[in-house]
C-alpha cells in the first residue's frame, strides 16, 4: 500500500496530487502510528489484571455495540435510542438455540446473531428509515419495546422476566472453554470478535460508501441533489450496524452464560447511547475512549457514592454537552490542533 | 438550437396557492437563460418541479424530448439535471474536497463501493481537485467548509453542481449573500461555464441577469409573464412596471 506510487511513475506526479487537501484525502485510510495502541493496550491489561478480566470482556463488549451505534448514528446521522433491539436480537438468538439445544458452537452462533439482527434491522429501517429526527427515535425506541415485550409475553420459549439461565456454550474452536470463574476465554474471544468487526468498520468508514454517509449526515437534502440512493444508502448502513450489534449481543450472551430481558432494554440503549457521546461519535475510536470512560467513572463513582453515582455521571454528560459536543475525543483534537500551528483562521 | 428542457403547461397548487400556474417554457441548448420575477413568484417552486423535489399537479416535464415528470430526484440528476441551492446546503463538517469528491463519486458511481478506501478512487480526486482549481478553490480543498468565508462557499456550492457534469444547470441565486466585493468571482464561475451546458439561473440581481443572460423569463404569481432577449425584457413597459420599477427602486429589499 505504501509503494502504490511505483506504477504510477510513467506519468509525473500531477500537481493536484500534492495539495495538502488531496494528500489528506488520500492518505486517509493509512494506518497511524497510535492506531496499534488500543489493541496494546487490551493485551496489556489481559497479562496485567486477570482477576478484572469480567470486567474486561463486559468493557469489549460496550465497545463492539458502540461501535456499532457509532455506524448508524455518528457516521449516517441515524438518530435511535432503541438499538439495544439489535443487540438483544442477538442475544436472544444465541440464548434460544443454545437453551433449547438447537445449536451452541460459538462462531457459528454469533454468524446467526448478526444474521438475525440483520433481518431485523432490515425490516424495521424499511419502515422507520423513511422518517427522521423526533419520529425516528420515537419509532427506534417502539421497535424495540414491541421486542421486549415480545421476549416478556414469549414466556415459554424465552424464560420471559427471569430469562434463560445457564446457557451452555461450548469450547471456541473445541479448544478454549468457558470457565465461570477465569474469564480468560471470554475476554480473548471478545476481544478477537472486536477486532474482525472493527476492521470491518474502519474499511466502510473510509470507503466512498462511508463518505457518502458522513454526507448524508451533514446535509442529507444535497445527497439527494447529487442523486445519491439516500434511503438505499441508510438501510444498508441499518443493517450492517445492526448485525454489529446483534453480534455484541451474541457474545454478551456466550460470555454470561444466560440471556434477559436487560439485553433488550432502554437501559442497555441509553448506557451505548452515552458512551458514544462520552468518547466523541463520527469518530471510529468514540467507542473505545467512551466505553472505558464510562465503566471506569462509574465502578469509581459507585464505590464512592453508592446510592447516588448515576448524579456524578449525569453532571458529567451535562458538562459534555454543554461544553464538548465531540466528546471526550474532541476535546483532544482541540488540543492537538491548538498546539500545531495553523496558517489561517476563518 | 434543440430543446433541451422543456414544461408543457406546468402547474402546482398548494391548496388553494397556485405556486406555479400552467408554466410552457423551454431551455435551449448551450443556453443562457435567466427567470426573474418578484419574490413570491414561484420561481423556487419552479426550480422543484424541474429537479424532481416537487411531482406538479399537472403538466409534464420533458428532457431532450423524453417525458420525466414521473422521474424521481435522483434519477433526473443522472440524466444530467443539476442544482445549486439559494441559500448554501453544503456538507459543512467535510472538507472543500471531500465536498466536491461526494458529487463526482456518485456520478460516476464510485460511492457505493464499501471496500476501498477513499483515496483508491485517484480518479473522483483528480477530477475533484481540477473543479476546484478552475474555480480557484484548490488552496482551500483541506479547509472545512465552516472554515470558508461565505463567498468562497457559494463557489463550492457550484462546485458540487459541476462535479455531476450537467447538461442543465439550474442556478437558484448563486450570488445570493455574497458582499458585493466578492460577487465577481461567483460571476466569473458563472461566465466560464462549459458552452455546451444549458443554463437557467434565477436572479433578484439584474446586473447579473442582464450581463449573464441570452433570454429573460419574467415570472409574476406563478405563471409567464414575459419572455424574450434582454433588450425586449428592458424595454417591455409592463415588466419595467411589475418588476424592474420595483427592483430599482426597492432592490436591496430583495437581495
Amino acid at each position: 500500500m505504501m509503494a502504490a506510487a511505483s506504477p504510477e511513475r510513467s506519468r509525473p506526479v500531477a500537481a493536484w496530487a500534492k495539495n495538502e487537501g488531496a494528500r489528506m484525502l488520500i492518505s486517509r485510510h493509512r494506518l497511524r502510528w497510535w492506531e496499534p495502541a488500543p489493541w496494546l493496550l487490551a493485551l496489556a491489561f489481559y497479562f496485567a489484571f486477570p482477576n478484572y478480566l469480567g470486567f474486561g470482556y463486559d468493557l469489549l463488549i460496550w465497545i463492539l455495540f458502540a461501535l456499532s451505534l457509532d455506524l448508524a448514528l455518528g457516521y449516517a446521522g441515524i438518530i435511535t435510542l432503541g438499538h439495544a433491539a439489535f443487540f438483544g436480537a442477538g442475544a436472544y438468538t444465541v440464548g434460544l438455540l443454545a437453551y433449547h439445544g438447537i445449536w451452541n458452537e460459538p462462531i457459528s452462533s454469533l454468524v446467526l446473531a448478526a444474521g438475525v439482527a440483520a433481518v431485523v434491522g432490515l425490516a424495521s429501517g424499511l419502515v422507520l428509515l423513511r422518517t427522521t429526527g423526533l419520529t425516528l427515535l420515537m419509532l427506534t425506541l417502539c421497535t424495540m419495546a414491541l421486542l421486549e415485550e415480545g421476549a416478556n409475553m414469549g414466556h415459554d420459549y424465552t424464560g420471559g422476566f427471569d430469562g434463560l439461565p445457564s446457557l451452555e456454550i461450548p469450547p471456541v474452536l473445541g479448544l478454549f472453554e468457558f470457565n465461570p470463574l477465569y474469564a480468560n476465554t471470554q475476554y480473548l474471544y471478545s476481544l478477537v470478535v472486536l477486532i474482525v468487526c472493527f476492521l470491518l468498520v474502519r474499511t466502510l468508514v473510509y470507503s466512498p460508501y462511508g463518505e457518502s454517509l458522513t454526507g448524508i449526515r451533514e446535509n442529507t437534502l444535497r445527497m439527494h441533489a447529487v442523486g445519491s440512493p439516500v434511503r438505499t444508502r441508510l438501510v444498508v448502513c441499518y443493517t450492517i450496524s445492526a448485525a454489529i450489534a446483534g453480534i455484541a449481543g451474541g457474545l454478551w450472551a456466550q460470555t454470561n452464560a444466560y440471556v434477559n430481558l436487560t439485553t433488550l432494554g432502554l437501559d442497555r440503549a441509553a448506557t451505548v447511547l452515552i458512551i458514544l457521546i462520552l468518547g466523541g461519535y463520527g469518530r471510529l475510536y468514540g467507542a473505545f475512549v467512551g466505553a472505558v470512560a464510562y465503566m471506569v467513572l462509574s465502578h469509581f463513582l459507585a464505590r464512592l457514592y453508592p446510592t447516588a453515582w448515576q448524579l456524578g455521571l449525569g453532571l458529567l454528560l451535562v458538562i459534555i454537552a454543554l461544553f464538548a459536543r465531540n466528546g471526550i475525543l474532541g476535546i483532544a483534537e482541540r488540543l492537538l490542533r491548538r498546539r500545531t500551528p495553523k496558517r489561517d483562521g476563518p | 438550437m434543440t430543446a433541451l428542457l422543456e414544461t408543457r403547461a406546468l402547474s402546482k397548487s398548494f391548496g388553494a396557492l397556485r405556486a406555479t400556474h400552467d408554466v410552457t417554457f423551454t431551455l435551449e441548448e448551450g443556453a443562457r437563460h435567466a427567470l426573474i420575477g418578484p419574490n413570491g413568484a414561484g420561481k423556487t417552486t419552479f426550480i422543484n418541479l424541474l429537479t424532481g423535489v416537487l411531482t406538479p399537479s399537472a403538466g409534464e416535464v420533458l428532457l431532450k424530448g423524453r417525458d420525466i415528470t414521473d422521474v424521481e430526484q435522483a434519477e433526473r440528476v443522472k440524466l444530467g439535471i443539476a442544482r445549486t441551492f439559494q441559500i448554501n446546503r453544503l456538507f459543512r463538517g467535510l472538507s472543500v474536497l471531500e465536498n466536491v469528491y461526494i458529487s463526482v463519486a456518485e456520478r460516476v458511481g464510485a460511492a457505493a463501493n464499501m471496500f476501498m478506501p477513499v483515496g483508491s478512487r485517484r480518479d473522483v480526486i483528480e477530477e475533484a481537485m481540477a473543479l476546484l482549481e478552475q474555480l480557484k478553490l484548490a488552496d482551500d480543498a483541506h479547509h472545512t467548509i465552516s472554515e470558508l468565508p461565505y463567498g468562497r462557499q457559494r463557489l463550492v456550492e457550484l462546485a458540487i453542481a459541476l462535479g455531476l457534469k450537467p447538461e442543465v444547470l439550474l442556478l437558484d441565486e448563486p450570488a445570493a449573500g455574497v458582499p458585493s466585493a466578492e460577487s465577481h468571482i461567483i460571476l466569473d464561475a458563472v461566465d466560464a461555464l462549459p458552452k455546451n451546458i444549458g443554463v437557467l439561473i434565477i436572479d433578484h440581481d439584474m446586473d447579473l441577469v442582464f450581463r449573464f443572460a441570452e433570454r429573460i423569463t419574467v415570472m409574476v404569481r406563478g405563471a409567464v409573464f414575459a419572455e424574450g432577449t434582454p433588450k425586449e425584457i428592458g424595454a417591455n413597459a409592463d415588466v419595467r412596471a411589475v418588476y424592474l420599477g420595483q427592483a430599482t427602486h426597492g432592490g436591496a429589499d430583495h437581495g
